[in-house]
């Protein structure tokens, strides 16, 4: 059952995630922000669902509205948790946020048997051709801060992403690129054509 | 007889009768206690309130449980000093912690003195009060003290256990040694060990009482005396540590209390010096000095890490229960660091934990007063629980 409104109301990737998850699993959601796809997935899939979130204003209004959350950090709390505690772990445009996100997703690889990461896609064509054109960061609807300003540490592109997957010998499951209009791009699209139209990206991962 | 000594005795009086004729419900124990220190008590009482209605099948209860200096007044008026419960904040009907829902347990402690076997109660072997001859306890005994009450309400599993400060220490025991009967915990303001600073400021209060001639190593109930001024003492110094340095100043400032001037003496010139003393006075009219000295060694000695090997996760090992875990920005006694070291250990076996740290400046008292977003917390977490365990929602 979803919100009034209809999925509309809801990011693309929570709903692409809602649908790879399995009803009544156990969930970690790192990053949770306001709760919002912790909400959608016990909303639609009966998940038994934990978040981690930095700001402490978000998670008290996350508590208060039942969801289980706690004030964390991904770079220093993922370490408190024992290898296989969730069916899946998942970074939700997050990971360019983090300091060290090479040891946070080894630790997502680690605590879920699913790791699930989304991320905004640094190669998109919108990015290169600020950065070609304008020659200054880029600053774009799913990129909104100054690079000043910016939470975000460690931008990525598809390709980078795919590169660390390989060297952490993940298997990916599943690859889905969303173009501007939110959109999946077609999965038989080469890799480079991902990752020039390709907005944000959601990878499904497990251990090999 | 001058009016400060007749309204101690009328104080004093209206105290000694709720030791062991408490105004509330009580119930006798008669299957023996193994404490913690290897001794035994082979019967005891505990004193409680009730508010709300159990429903049929048993699963609306909640346990509130109290601090060093509280008791069963959670959410009514104290017998004693006639005021507001100390609770009722968040204890009533339509609050967090909803009367017209659950069905909210309120015991004084084991080692209490509001009609709770402690060491100002009549020890039956001897017929005279326990003094020092009462047992050392812990707060695991106080916990496993509660059971025969909440089997005599025919409670399986409390729907809750929640409690600040000491209370919260009571929620963690049961925590980790009656799991199976607790579907969800709140523990407030608090610490799955004290920290050596702590046991520090209690050994300054006890010292504080021992101190005084009038305590008369313990048997001052036998010989109608009453260590006072220790006791005052020793809640003057407590009381300091449940403030914030920040509150106390904004509070009180270096303004003179009625002068306009420095008197040049050592009366209490300064507001806070005005205030302990109230404090101080205030206290030792409802509370015994010797349950004082228990309940501090109980806290003292609660370290739930030394219980579990040394290691805090082991204490939650297989917890099915529910926590949600909150601290206060500004308290120093019991600080978020150590509120964070128990969602640690219940992180490590992947327990279902929410934390929230609460933004206040009020200090370790913050979870006696009005703080609008722990009420939130607390309404959230204990609906979401409801909703998962199928009791009634709350009016909308």
């Amino acid at each position: 059952m979803l919100a009034p409104g209809g999925p509309r109301n809801h990011r693309v990737d929570h709903l692409l995630i809602a649908e790879m998850v399995k009803g009544g699993s156990r969930v970690l959601d790192v990053g949770c922000g306001d709760g919002a796809l912790l909400q959608l997935l016990a909303d639609t899939k009966d998940v038994d669902g934990r978040g981690i979130e930095v700001s402490r204003e978000r998670v008290n209004a996350c508590v208060a509205r039942g969801l289980s959350v706690i004030q964390g950090d991904a770079d220093r709390d993922l370490s408190d948790y024992p290898d296989d505690a969730f069916d899946y772990a998942i970074l939700s445009l997050t990971i360019q946020a983090t300091r060290q996100p090479r040891a946070v997703l080894e630790h997502l690889l680690r605590i879920g048997r699913y790791a699930i990461v989304s991320f905004p896609n640094f190669g998109h064509w919108q990015v290169r051709s600020r950065l070609l054109f304008t020659g200054r960061m880029p600053v774009t609807e799913n990129l909104p801060d100054a690079w000043y300003a910016s939470p975000n540490a460690h931008l990525c592109t598809i390709k980078d992403f795919a590169d660390l997957c390989k060297l952490l010998d993940a298997r990916v499951e599943r690859a889905v690129a969303f173009n501007v209009s939110g959109q999946k791009l077609g999965t038989w699209l080469p890799l480079t054509v991902h990752n020039l139209m390709g907005e944000k990206a959601v990878f499904m991962l497990t251990r090999k | 007889m001058n009016t400060a000594t007749t309204r101690d005795f009328l104080a004093a009086d209206a105290r000694t009768l709720e030791v062991n004729r408490p105004s509330s419900a009580s119930l006798d124990v008669r299957t023996p206690l193994k404490l913690d220190s290897g001794r035994t008590l082979n019967s005891y009482r505990i004193a409680y309130q009730t508010y709300g209605t159990l429903n049929a099948d048993k699963s609306n209860a909640i346990l509130v449980t109290h601090a060093l200096t509280g008791d069963q007044y959670a959410a009514s008026h104290h017998p004693v000093t006639g005021k507001p419960g100390w609770w009722e904040t968040l204890v009533g009907p339509g609050k967090p912690i909803d009367t017209e829902r659950f069905f909210i347990i309120c015991p004084n402690v084991l080692g209490g003195c509001m009609g709770s076997t402690g060491p100002a109660s009549l020890n039956p072997e001897t017929s005279k009060p326990w003094g020092l001859d009462f047992p050392v306890i812990t707060v695991g005994d106080m916990v496993d003290a509660q059971i025969p009450l909440i089997d005599h309400f025919g409670i399986d599993q409390l729907f809750c256990a929640i409690g600040g400060s000491m209370g919260g220490m009571q929620v963690l025991a049961w925590a980790a040694r009656h799991k199976e009967r607790l579907f969800s915990a709140v523990p407030v303001a608090t610490a799955a060990w004290h920290s050596s600073q702590n046991i520090a400021f209690h050994e300054v209060g006890r010292q504080a009482v021992m101190a005084d001639p009038d305590w008369a190593q313990g048997r001052y109930l036998e010989l109608g005396k009453e260590p006072r001024n220790g006791l005052a003492v020793a809640r003057m110094a407590a009381h300091i540590t449940y403030l914030s340095e920040e509150a106390l100043q904004r509070k009180f400032g270096r303004n003179l209390q009625d002068l306009a001037a420095k008197s040049f003496s050592f009366n209490a010139d300064f507001q806070v010096e005005s205030y302990l003393r109230h404090q101080g006075s205030t206290f030792v009219d409802r509370f015994d000095a010797n349950s004082y000295l228990y309940i501090t060694r109980a806290i003292d000695y609660f370290d739930l890490r030394a219980e579990y090997g040394d290691v805090l996760a082991n204490a939650f090992k297989d917890t099915r229960t529910r926590f949600c875990v909150v601290s206060f920005t500004s308290d120093w006694l019991y600080p978020t660091r150590e509120s964070r070291e128990i969602v640690q250990a219940l992180n490590a076996v992947a327990a279902n934990v929410s934390f929230v740290e609460i933004e206040s400046d009020k200090g370790h008292d913050a979870f006696l007063l009005e703080e609008p977003e722990m009420f939130a917390t607390i309404s959230g977490f204990l609906n979401a629980g409801a909703a998962k365990r199928g009791l009634k929602a709350a009016r909308s």
